[in-house]
């Protein structure tokens, strides 16, 4: 069966891969572009682990079509740090030991970020139901809420400096 | 070894741990992120019935599909004896753990495997495994423990005998066992107790719900040797039944750890690894096979679904008397349930001079169970903490006080057997007693309920290995999968005694080939055992370069100790040496730095939680909201306190799951109504506050450090702390988990 | 299975025409967990997000027009919306998490025919027709007619929707919507309730429609709802027990629930009422403040 031929960008890089078109868009990130960081947890879209930004908007990878990712524009965990600085999230996460095995870091650091970029001062309670989609069998989520908190903090700092220099 | 400081650097601290990077940057390769070239990809075949005689299996059709390589089913695999399958957490035979992996003449379960096929893609191989022609004879399913344990149950096995009981049966039965443990003599003892409280539970199987699937590649190559890829709590373990299903060598297979997406227990025993190994050596090439969520679901995990008789008496005071539990565990298709752990555990806090306990093994037409943190006891724990807390109310005793007035201490004899040495159940219940939580204003249709759980610790075979850097870094080495920051607690105690930075050792989970056997990361026991053996090693590492210093000063060894990282000479006549110095000359004094140590530590000891539960329950629908929460829990010593207080926090809230909302659910033929995420209802971010908790440090004298595990006992009290709290809120006991919204508001109407 | 991007309505029919194992996808958020389920695939997948029609979200001649294929993300931040349907965007922002919202669609959500789809019972309450268009031209049908059975919807083969048509709120006018799952998010409805009220200047209930999810193979109008309501001063919550229970006993009257994994007969009843009474509360009050 023929494949079909998609470009996109993905984490500010033009790429292009072949596909069937009954694969997911998580399915081509993995298996076609080698980008293992987004996982799968469900296939269902009922876990979150898959979860990346495509056009400024966060989706369940799993659940869109590789096909439908031809001229959009997609962020992984792995363009998730700019060079050798890491996000803020990733470092109140790291510092934070918002988690344990680590399986649903990526998603939900995707989640987070998505949140943050939309909310700055995100509440508790908007910071929970902001990654209700990702599922963690670990921590409880006390420390990864607590560290998205925290990653707020950072940014908004960052954002002061920016602008007094 | 005894703990000897109580003043540390690293030991207590909270480091980044070394692996995050990678966890946070997407680079940490879990089980379905290896990929090889020439790979095959192998996808199962399951039955769609719950309980079916196998008439034939034809696969011509599916082995005609171009792209497919090879199939497998159960005839593939040899026939193996009732041998017990040591050094997995599950309990069960060779013969059942081989007819679980694939099905020989039954099938007795939904999503039990039948066969499995190799093909160039994935779709191939899934396309093909739905032309296997499968004839079956459709038998009556055996889905509750009352229907299993009736007289004219359906037999899921001709040749099951029950064991344990008082004359052997001349029949087979449903019941694969019963355990009895008593003293005392709880029969004339009722007549003792002031007040006596009978209640039955019931509990619904629940699964691990770790967020990795299975995951595993193979490679055996032509000479039957070769390599497995893939996530497991215990890449020995695993490794050992792979090769005993399979009738091979264990040391014929290189096992290479994966990181590891969670595992509770799940990932314990094996279901793929057989499959991917011999359709690798029938096919000369690397086989992938990942597990979906629906199969994850159908064909793995979970733990027991129960029902429990309880009754406890107690004097006017609040003093237990006397107490006996009647306890059936669905063992799912073959035996070994943790029922046997549910006995040991069910009144393990308690100080009761006359018990009477049975329980029984039943298997039924579910998925074999498999361990699930602290197997066994988060189900007792909500029946005994329910009665002890109907008890308090009657006698008008505070609930933590009539804990305390029973509680377990040093020197106390278990139920079960031995005598406790130092333990902290006592302290958690103190502490609890004392927080803010505990005497906070509730408001209307809100609760509180108390819990205390017990969970025994394992120790296992363990290695380490210790090796110095030239530049004077260290590896340590274990192998041991790191689930929740193990790499970093060892690193600590690494430091500790060799006095140099945390981030100047690097910890190393290492394959089946290049360090010695390792037990599970299970049973609470990394940082305890593999601890112990990290210590021993870094001290024989010591010892050695003390030694090395002492010759080049030309003094005897006594005269050198090792201070923060450096060789010192007692007199002070020469210049320190330090780790960085020693590492630079060590072809000089006798070749590299390293050392190995293996230990298997006995007698571990045993933790304790207590915990506060607040809830509210809207009165219309039934719907239980968790306010707040507050774990004490026995830690020994906390080597990584962010990661004692995760496994904490991790284990209340999978037992808040199994509390509210978790639960297998089947239709009438067996089949499993709810397999993902969507419908198996694991609580998310928004369902819950912040989980609070206090580390208390009893510290354990059989480590060197005082460590306790502090893994699994978290999720043994939430079961019952909440069935208090809804209680407490309602006026209502809910005797059957999950208390779901139906159930709650069921209740709410009744009388 | 092939994949089709069409970019005009023409060339959608066109495509859906030539196959009959063709069909249509906006959000594919119920789709795909469908065939991962083992639903067969269709030969032919046709991406409707591409046909400008179905991205129209704006407001012209007294009514709202909200495209099929818009996500549920783009209609939860939209502000005019979110202020003249407050209950259609509470329905709609309840579909799924944050990820799903970014995919999900009102038309996917009703053409999935669900009897639980969270932005039904508001659509129906607010007297939305759905757009259709197919291979014989195009017409309107009340979205309450689109849905004729658990899974099973009025359309014909080649024909989709490409829009929603909702009458702008008049003075008075609000809506809500009230669901209830055993968690606070992730799952599907075990009941939902929408309601719309009008309200004259004095208070009083002009018009009001509730409309029930989740309790019947259909969504399911409290058809005794209005004559309740009606002339019922509803500015001020009534405190009056009898009229709550009233409407209660209307809405378990609409009930024609089942047993199943999410919920039994009996709590589905007895939460419709609890949820009708809850959701009339919450438009009446949103009704006041449009005075």
């Amino acid at each position: 069966m023929s494949r079909t031929y998609v470009t996109c960008v993905v984490n500010g890089d033009p790429v292009d891969f072949l596909c069937h078109d009954y694969q997911t868009l998580l399915s081509a990130l993995r298996d076609e572009l080698g980008l293992t960081g987004t996982k799968e947890g469900c296939g269902t879209g009922d876990c979150g682990a898959c979860s990346v930004i495509l056009d400024g908007q966060l989706v369940c990878s799993c659940l869109v079509f590789a096909p439908e990712a031809e001229g959009r524009s997609i962020e992984t965990i792995e363009g998730m740090a700019e060079g050798q600085h890491l996000h803020p999230l990733q470092e109140s996460f790291l510092e934070g030991a918002a988690f344990q095995c680590g399986v649903c870091t990526p998603g939900f650091l995707i989640a987070a970020k998505a949140l943050l970029d939309h909310n700055p001062t995100p509440t508790e309670t908007e910071v929970r139901y902001g990654v209700a989609g990702n599922l963690c069998r670990c921590t409880g989520y006390d420390k990864i809420v607590r560290s998205v908190l925290d990653a707020a903090v950072r940014m908004r700092e960052q954002d002061t400096r920016k602008e007094t220099a | 070894m005894t703990a000897t400081r109580t003043a540390y650097k690293w030991v207590g601290t909270r480091p980044v741990r070394h692996d995050g990077l990678d966890k946070v940057t997407g680079r940490a390769r879990f089980g379905a992120d290896f990929a090889t070239a020439g790979m095959l990809h192998g996808a199962v075949l399951r039955s769609p019935h719950a309980h079916a005689r196998i008439r034939s299996i034809d696969v011509s059709e599916a082995l005609a599909v171009s792209g497919v390589k090879a199939i497998i089913t159960g005839a593939d695999l040899p026939e193996l004896d009732d041998n017990q399958v040591e050094g997995g957490e599950g309990n069960a035979t060779y013969r059942d753990l081989s007819r679980n992996i694939l099905a020989r003449d039954k099938v007795l379960y939904e999503g039990h495997a039948v066969a499995a096929v190799a093909a160039t893609t994935l779709r191939v191989a899934e396309q093909a495994a739905q032309l296997i022609r499968v004839e079956y004879q459709v038998l009556a399913p055996v889905l509750t423990i009352e229907e299993a344990m009736a007289d004219d149950a359906p037999l899921l096995h001709d040749d099951l005998f029950t064991s344990g009981l008082d004359s052997p049966p001349k029949e087979p039965s449903n019941i694969a066992a019963r355990h009895v443990t008593s003293r005392g003599d709880p029969d004339a003892a009722w007549e003792e107790a002031d007040l006596v409280v009978e209640r039955e539970y019931f509990t619904k199987a629940v699964h691990q719900g770790y967020i990795e699937p299975h995951a595993v590649v193979a490679q055996i190559g032509e000479d039957g040797k070769g390599t497995v890829w893939g996530s497991s709590q215990g890449h020995f373990v695993i490794r050992t039944l792979t090769a005993n299903v399979l009738g091979w060598d264990p040391g014929d297979m290189k096992f290479i750890p994966a990181e590891i997406g969670g595992g509770f227990g799940g990932k314990t025993t094996i279901y793929l690894e057989p499959l991917a190994a011999l359709l690798s050596r029938r096919t000369g090439r690397p086989v992938k096979m990942v597990m979906t969520r629906h199969e994850v679901f159908r064909a793995t995990g979970p733990t027991s679904g129960t029902w429990m008789k309880v009754k406890m008496g107690a004097r006017k005071d609040g003093k237990l008397v006397a107490a006996q539990a009647w306890m059936a565990y669905e063992a799912g298709a073959f035996p070994g349930s943790p029922v046997g752990l549910g006995v040991m555990g069910i009144f393990a806090c308690y100080d009761i001079p006359n018990v009477y306990l049975e329980g029984y093994d039943v298997v039924v037409n579910k998925p074999k169970v498999a361990a699930y943190r602290a197997p066994g006891a988060p189900m007792v724990g909500f029946a005994a903490e329910s009665v002890i807390d109907e008890l308090a109310e009657q006698l008008r005793i505070d609930p933590v006080e009539i804990r305390l007035r029973n509680a377990v201490a040093e020197g106390v004899r278990a139920v079960y057997g031995p005598k406790y040495r130092k333990i902290g159940l006592v302290e958690t219940l103190e502490t609890a007693r004392d927080h803010p939580h505990y005497s906070a204003p509730l408001g209307p249709w809100q609760g509180r309920g108390v819990a205390s759980g017990w969970w025994m610790n394992y120790g296992g075979e363990t290695s380490a290995t210790v090796n110095i850097n030239s530049d004077g870094t260290a590896v340590v080495m274990s192998g041991c999968p790191d689930i929740g920051g193990s790499r970093a607690s060892l690193a600590q105690m690494a430091a500790e005694e060799l006095g140099i930075d945390v981030h100047r050792i690097e910890p190393v989970v290492a394959d089946t080939h290049s360090i010695g056997y390792n037990d599970l990361t299970g049973g609470s026991r990394v940082t305890f055992a593999v601890g112990m053996a990290v210590v021993s090693a870094a001290r024989e590492l010591i010892e050695d370069m003390c030694s090395r210093a002492a010759r080049m000063w030309d003094v005897p060894p006594e005269e050198v100790e090792w201070v923060e990282g450096r060789a010192q000479s007692v007199s002070g006549a020469f210049p320190p040496l330090t780790l960085e110095e020693l590492a630079a000359g060590s072809a000089r004094t006798g070749g590299p730095l390293s050392a190995t140590n293996t230990v298997n530590p006995r007698g571990v000891g045993v933790a304790f939680s207590t915990q506060i539960c607040d809830v509210e329950v809207d009165p219309e629908t039934g719907r239980v909201t968790i306010l707040r929460y507050t774990v004490a829990q026995d830690a020994g010593r906390a080597i990584h306190p962010d990661y004692v207080e995760g496994q904490m926090q991790g284990g209340v809230v999978q037992g808040i799951g199994w509390a509210l909302n978790e639960e297998y659910i089947f239709d009438g033929d067996g089949v499993m109504e709810n397999p993902g995420f969507l419908d198996y209802r694991m609580p998310v971010a928004s369902d819950l506050p912040m989980i609070d908790t206090v580390i208390v440090e009893v510290p354990n004298p059989e480590h060197p450090y005082g460590v306790r595990g502090v893994g699994e006992v978290g999720i043994v009290p939430p079961l019952g702390a909440v069935a208090n709290a809804v209680y407490a809120a309602t006026g209502k006991r809910i005797q059957e988990l999950p208390m779901s919204p139906v159930k709650v508001l069921e209740a709410l109407s009744s009388g | 299975m092939k994949y089709q991007a069409p970019t005009s309505i023409e060339e959608a029919v066109a495509l859906l025409s030539s196959d009959p194992g063709a069909r249509v996808f906006a959000g594919a958020t119920d789709l795909i967990p469908q065939f991962q389920g083992g639903r067969p695939e269709p030969s032919m997948l046709v991406d409707l997000k591409g046909v400008p029609q179905t991205g129209v979200l704006e407001c012209q001649n007294g009514y709202w027009r909200v495209g099929a294929a818009v996500p549920a993300a783009r209609l939860t931040s939209h502000r005019e919306l979110v202020s003249a349907f407050p209950g259609l965007v509470e329905g709609t922002s309840l579909i799924g998490s944050d990820q799903i919202q970014g995919r999900a669609t009102l038309g996917g959500n009703l053409c999935n025919a669900s009897p639980a789809a969270d932005s039904v019972p508001p659509l129906v309450a607010l007297g939305a027709t759905a757009v259709i268009v197919g291979a014989a031209g195009r017409r309107s049908v009340p979205v309450s007619e689109i849905v004729i059975g658990p899974g099973a919807t009025s359309l014909h083969h080649a024909e989709f929707i490409t829009e929603f048509r909702i009458p702008v709120p008049a003075r008075g006018c609000s809506d809500a919507y009230e669901r209830f799952i055993p968690r606070t998010e992730m799952d599907i409805a075990v009941v939902g309730a929408a309601a719309r009220i009008r309200l004259d200047d004095q208070g009083r209930c002009r018009d009001a429609t509730v409309v029930l999810g989740a309790v019947a193979p259909t969504v399911a109008e409290v058809s005794a709802a209005a004559e309740i309501l009606r002339g019922r001063q509803l500015a001020e919550a009534p405190n009056c027990k009898a009229f709550w229970e009233e409407l209660g006993e209307a809405a378990v009257a609409s009930c024609n629930p089942i047993d199943d994994k999410r919920g039994t007969v009996q709590f589905r009843r007895r939460v419709a009422a609890v949820l009708a009474r809850r959701t009339v509360a919450t438009a009446a009050r949103r009704a006041k403040e449009a005075i």
